[in-house]
């Protein structure tokens, strides 16, 4: 699994964004991961818990918001949300598919002080 | 006080920074590269070898050989023709952006015209990680079934070409073609697909033939940058 790279990327943004605004401490991180996106929550938490320590990021919570992946199809037209499994459009059996959420993956922002 | 400050950044965004400069390197020196992704034992090396001793007369090939450990896959794409260079990744899964560019650094570039990057063998991490090279290969293979596309959907949505190997042996495996067709269809509407066996050659040609086109271009496009 990849989530130590992860985890250490995300320390290198937030401390960055941190000493732009001059912040003392990281409070929270707010992340956004859609469901296509294959990262383990309780690995980022747990590498977090090791490298963020002596930090100003020390201590600060890590808030996951989870993104459903959405799909459109493009023959009818239905918009819908896929279970666990990814498949075809449950209307009309198409797999032609614009995939609009799920690949997200990226830090929103962080509460500092 | 607290304070909320708006960040909107990608986690692997030091990644992606990297891998844009080993693209930029790779163009300067006129050099046409692809990344190959696959599970272990889907055939990359196998693949590279073939491709290697087809077009070595035609063109100068460097490969980069991405590994946990051992230097077999370099030793063979070495005996094969093309002039090799191993990264044991030491543990990782994966090659980023910073492994590649040490890969590079052991290489002329300007003295070839294709270089070939085969990944650790792995269908979930590689897939996170853009290393800056011009086409993203995956490699599937028959025995490793056809529910694939629907366990690894970030490594299917995110690659440009598909080989479905060993080609060989799909009258002696269940294996439901139109399955596996239907999810790469929903992550990957018409992606290019070469289904082939480097056992016994099946279905080779086009692909060497697609690597001459994407070669040459590539280097229509430089010239026109010029």
């Amino acid at each position: 699994m990849h989530e130590l790279p992860v985890t250490e990327s995300l320390l290198e943004i937030s401390l960055r964004h941190a000493a732009q605004a001059k912040a003392d401490r990281i409070i929270s991180l707010n992340l956004v991961i859609g469901q296509l996106a294959s990262v383990i929550d309780d690995s980022i938490q747990f590498y977090w818990g090791i490298i963020a320590k002596d930090t100003p990021a020390e201590g600060a919570v890590l808030n996951f918001r989870r993104i459903p992946a959405q799909f459109h199809c493009l023959e009818c037209g239905l918009v819908y949300q896929p279970g666990e499994e990814i498949e075809p459009c449950p209307d009309c059996n198409s797999s032609k598919i614009d995939i609009q959420a799920g690949r997200e993956f990226f830090l929103e922002s962080i509460e500092i002080e | 006080m607290t304070q909320r400050v708006q960040v909107v950044e990608n986690i692997l965004s030091a990644n992606d920074r990297l891998s844009s400069e080993n693209r930029a390197r790779l163009d300067s020196a006129g050099c046409f590269s692809f990344n190959l992704m696959a599970s272990p034992g889907a055939g990359k090396t196998s693949l590279i070898e073939r491709t290697v001793q087809n077009l070595k007369e035609n063109y100068r090939i460097g490969v980069i050989d991405g590994d946990i450990a051992t230097t077999l896959d370099a030793d063979r794409a070495a005996t094969a023709g093309a002039v090799a260079v191993q990264i044991n990744t030491g543990g990782e899964c994966h090659l980023d952006a910073v492994m590649l560019q040490g890969g590079m650094n052991q290489l002329e570039l300007t003295a070839l015209d294709l270089l070939i990057v085969e990944n650790v063998g792995n269908l979930v991490c590689p897939a996170s990680f853009t290393l800056g090279t011009h086409k993203n290969i995956l490699v599937a293979s028959i025995p490793e079934g056809d529910d694939k596309p629907y366990k690894y959907p970030g490594m299917y949505q995110g690659v440009d070409v598909l080989i479905i190997n060993k080609l060989d042996l799909l009258p002696y495996i269940p294996f439901r073609m139109d399955f596996f067709q239907q999810g790469v269809e929903i992550l990957n509407p018409g992606i290019i697909t070469f289904s082939l066996s480097c056992q016994t050659g099946e279905g080779l040609q086009p692909w060497y033939h697609w690597i001459t086109q994407q070669i040459s271009l590539f280097r229509q496009a430089g010239e026109n940058h010029l």
